[in-house]
């Protein structure tokens, strides 16, 4: 029920601060060009400049300089100060300063997707209450469709079938084509028998779910076979343009594997749902780590190519970017279009039929089927839709680090992602978002800089902060969930629900009320769609 | 291999899997019930079986010349791991879940998984302190040797084993009796004494409880004490199975475990035990589905190997769970609207 209406949550009386983000703007924007720009440096006073070369302050810098955008969001501003800051930033300074130091746009880069990963799983976790401990998985499946099509792994996996496959394609496809016809329509079939006998059901559905995924096996193998004629014109992967094609392709391969793990274990419930999601994340893993033939194992695939725009290249070129920081800083606007697409598309979700859908479920899954909504169909769409901004993130980050293997899509992952989103505000577009920037700059940014800054006081290796990152991630997630457990930007809903015994004046401020417009006495008698109150909650029958 | 060979050769993998389930078993309890009372996956579970793990590893270090028994030291860093783990365990309740009791169910679990991040780190620089990262036992003299070997002298048991060719360590033969008696010592506390009743009345339904005078926070706080006590001795059987344990050795019989106390309907005490036999029996057969493939004269189930071990548990979980979605031994709950 969040809605993206900058400052929204802020009392109507804030003051107007425009002087002030400008103000903070300019210098961290001049602080963040100095300190990556070497030239600059050399002509500063030695000890600011010595001071800016500091690894820590640096880090900080950016962080200061990436927090204007948060500022811009959420102080009470002119709009045109707002779109000021929040463009020059992005789209000016941010690459300039990359330019100079390529872990600035690596770090946004990786931001970017984290971000949606983040989003992803809010509306798996946030709006649809699913509890999925492998969304990692998704990210997985993206990235290995560009990462074995990307590089020369489709050559190798191509030779291999030339050399061992037989020459029975054709067939194979065709009995592939069949089996998934056959199944395809018996799972239509079985879809339509209602319930009666609901272990005999479960057991053809398994059935045919099985012969689905054969027949799609045999199907894919058959069509390997068939190109596997022309496997020198893949040696180095297939056209770097297809780049394109392949991040639809990963939305669409992220979808279906969501929709292959939710079929069978939607109907499970909180505790047991999150085990399996989790185990079935590793059986992804595994799968990538022993089906060598595809993946290359443990090894990875590498190098992975990655799109060239001509005049992007150009562009770049004229802006006094090196040929090798071309990619990165293609990469960097290519995220940035695409977060803004997943962004809008959340908002629309959130307020769309489907949406309302979702967070009915997860409120109370009993009364929302009574009021009609179908919930393993609902359930799914939740999880196709989280796995597809999965799977476009990791084609991009296939492309960005030009390498991919298992270990980067350990469970710990999915915990890290998970953690973003309970961190910035379960449920919450601006939250959630804010979640993914806080953590990822605290692993990739701040605590590997206060190693270095920390090197000269030789410390135990122990006790290195570079070391630290699970104790430090590890505390601010207790102190998190302990003193602020509705996160760091919550959406209105949550920050009631967790603070339903506050004193209920609190939350009361004209702007986050609707009910409290209409009538203050009695806000809590009034019902108004998205603003739920007390007694709504009490009424629902909680789920906690 | 034909089949006078492969019969015992198939058993001796079933023991050696039902041993190593009983590990599994018991670091399940933990996991079950700390559900059983707070419907909370407790994730730093896996550390504070590390930490029993760890404390076992010292003992034995600090012990190895002396000159007492074996069993002796056994019952030592049993003792001490259940005490430090257990007591770990109540702290990590008070300072972490106990303020959190009535938030949502996400909160709690976050809270759990920044637990385990903390603990895994201080664990690794408690011990790199002291130089140390992978931590491997020092056994007393004899544990390693064969229980009842093809040519000793056998009786009972062990000549029955003797007879159809399997051989285990006295180190196995004692986790079983340590797991056995662990068992035992449980299902009498929680089934036929008065703290036992007091801590399922708790687990269900906690205000009820509360309201009959139970003092339901101690409950739980000795609920975290026992699933504590339990982690660690399941930490020391790890240490005498595995041999060698670090910081972050936890997560993967964690989540093994955890898969085991889902698989036999997590919050049910004897489900976790049958979870763990049959994860770790599946897990063993895994483990050898080459060798079965070639005696089969299935070749390719040679791409089978170990490292599918644990996505086999999984996948039998997925299984159970299609046809019985509260797990082998699981209560089934009926949601009232």
């Amino acid at each position: 029920m969040t809605a993206i209406r900058p400052g929204s949550q802020l009392p109507i009386s804030a003051p107007d601060r425009s002087i002030w983000l400008i103000v903070i703007a300019v210098i961290s924007s001049a602080l963040l060009l100095v300190s990556q720009e070497q030239n600059w440096l050399a002509a500063l006073p030695s000890v600011v400049s010595n001071f800016l070369k500091n690894p820590l302050v640096a880090s900080l810098v950016l962080t200061l300089f990436l927090a204007n955008l948060l500022f811009a969001y959420r102080w009470k501003a002119h709009l045109w100060a707002k779109l000021l800051v929040g463009g020059l930033s992005l789209f000016l300074i941010l690459p300039w300063a990359g330019r100079d130091n390529t872990s600035v746009l690596d770090l946004a880069i990786q931001i970017g997707i984290f971000a949606a990963l983040s989003l992803g799983l809010n509306i798996v976790v946030g709006l649809a209450g699913l509890l999925d401990l492998g969304y990692i998985a998704f990210f997985a499946v993206g990235a290995y469709t560009w990462g074995i099509f990307g590089s020369g792994q489709i050559g190798k996996v191509l030779t291999y079938f030339k050399d061992n496959g037989g020459n029975n394609g054709p067939t194979v496809a065709l009995g592939g084509l069949v089996l998934v016809i056959i199944t395809a329509l018996s799972l239509r079939a079985i879809n339509r028998v209602k319930g009666k006998r609901p272990p005999l059901t479960s057991a053809a559905f398994l059935l045919a779910a099985f012969g689905l995924l054969a027949g799609v096996t045999l199907l894919v193998r058959g069509i390997v076979i068939l190109a596997s004629a022309n496997a020198a014109g893949f040696a180095g992967g297939v056209n770097p343009n297809f780049f394109w094609l392949f991040l639809i392709l990963a939305v669409a391969a992220a979808a279906s594997v969501g929709v292959l793990i939710g079929l069978p274990v939607l109907k499970l419930k909180g505790d047991y749902l999150a085990i399996i999601t989790l185990g079935l994340g590793e059986v992804i893993r595994v799968l990538a780590n022993n089906l060598s033939t595809y993946s290359n194992g443990s090894q990875g695939i590498t190098p992975i190519g990655s799109a060239s725009v001509p005049w992007f290249n150009s562009l770049a070129g004229a802006l006094g970017f090196s040929p090798a920081q071309y990619n990165l800083f293609f990469l960097y606007f290519v995220v940035l279009a695409i977060i803004a697409i997943i962004i809008l598309a959340n908002m629309r979700l959130d307020r769309s039929k489907i949406g309302r859908a979702w967070i009915a479920i997860r409120e109370d899954e009993i009364a929302a089927q009574a009021m009609g909504i179908p919930l393993v169909k609902t359930k799914l769409i939740a999880f196709a839709t989280g796995a597809s901004f999965a799977g476009v993130m990791g084609v991009i980050f296939a492309a960005k680090q030009g390498f991919i293997s298992p270990e980067s899509f350990i469970l710990n992952q999915s915990i890290s992602v998970l953690s973003m989103v309970v961190l910035g505000g379960l449920g919450s577009i601006p939250g959630v978002i804010l979640g993914a920037a806080v953590v990822t700059i605290l692993n990739i940014s701040l605590l590997p800089s206060l190693g270095e800054a920390t090197a000269s006081l030789n410390l135990p290796p122990q006790v290195n902060p570079a070391q630290l990152q699970r104790l430090v991630f590890g505390s601010i997630l207790v102190a998190m969930m302990l003193f602020r457990p509705e996160g760091l930007l919550p959406s209105v809903r949550q920050r009631r629900m967790m603070h339903e015994d506050d004193d209920p004046t609190d939350n009361q401020t004209p702007q986050d009320s609707i009910a409290g417009e209409l009538n203050p006495e009695n806000a809590a008698e009034v019902y108004s769609p998205g603003v739920a109150t007390r007694a709504d909650d009490e009424r629902g029958g909680g789920t906690q | 291999m034909d089949f006078a060979t492969l019969a015992p050769f198939l058993v001796g993998v079933i023991i050696s899997g039902l041993v190593l389930g009983f590990v599994y078993a018991i670091i399940a309890l933990g996991y079950t019930m700390v559900y059983g009372v707070l419907q909370l996956i407790n994730f730093a579970h896996s550390e504070v079986f590390v930490t029993g793990a760890v404390v076992g590893f010292e003992i034995f270090r600090v012990l190895a010349d002396n000159p007492i028994n074996g069993y002796l030291k056994l019952l030592i860093a049993l003792v001490a791991a259940m005490a430090a783990s257990g007591g770990l365990n109540v702290l990590i309740e008070r300072l972490a879940y106990r303020p959190l009791r009535n938030a949502p169910r996400l909160v709690p679990l976050i809270t759990a998984i920044g637990v385990s991040l903390i603990l895994q780190d201080l664990i690794r620089i408690i011990e790199g302190f002291q130089g140390r990262f992978d931590l491997t036992y020092q056994l007393p003299q004899g544990f390693s040797t064969p229980f009842c070997g093809p040519e000793s002298t056998c009786s009972g048991v062990g000549s029955l084993l003797a007879k159809i060719g399997i051989s285990l360590q006295i180190k196995e033969v004692v986790m079983v009796l340590v797991a056995l008696l662990s068992l035992a010592a449980l299902n009498y506390l929680v089934n036929f004494t008065k703290l036992g009743r007091a801590i399922r009345a708790v687990a269900q339904d906690r205000v009820t409880a509360g309201l009959m005078g139970i003092d339901a926070n101690g409950i739980i706080s000795l609920t975290f004490l026992i699933g504590g006590a339990l982690g660690g001795v399941s930490g020391v059987l790890f240490g005498l199975k595995f041999g060698t344990v670090n910081a972050y050795s936890g997560f993967d019989p964690g989540i093994i475990a955890f898969t085991a106390a889902v698989l036999g309907g997590i919050g049910s005490i004897p489900g976790a035990v049958l979870g763990g036999l049959v994860l770790g029996v599946i897990q063993n057969l895994i483990g050898v589905t080459n060798i079965l493939g070639d005696a089969l004269g299935i070749a390719n189930l040679g791409v089978i190997d170990s490292s599918y071990q644990r996505i086999g548990g999984f996948l039998v979980l997925v299984l159970i769970l299609i046809f019985k979605p509260t797990g082998l031994l699981g209560r089934s709950n009926v949601e009232k609207v």
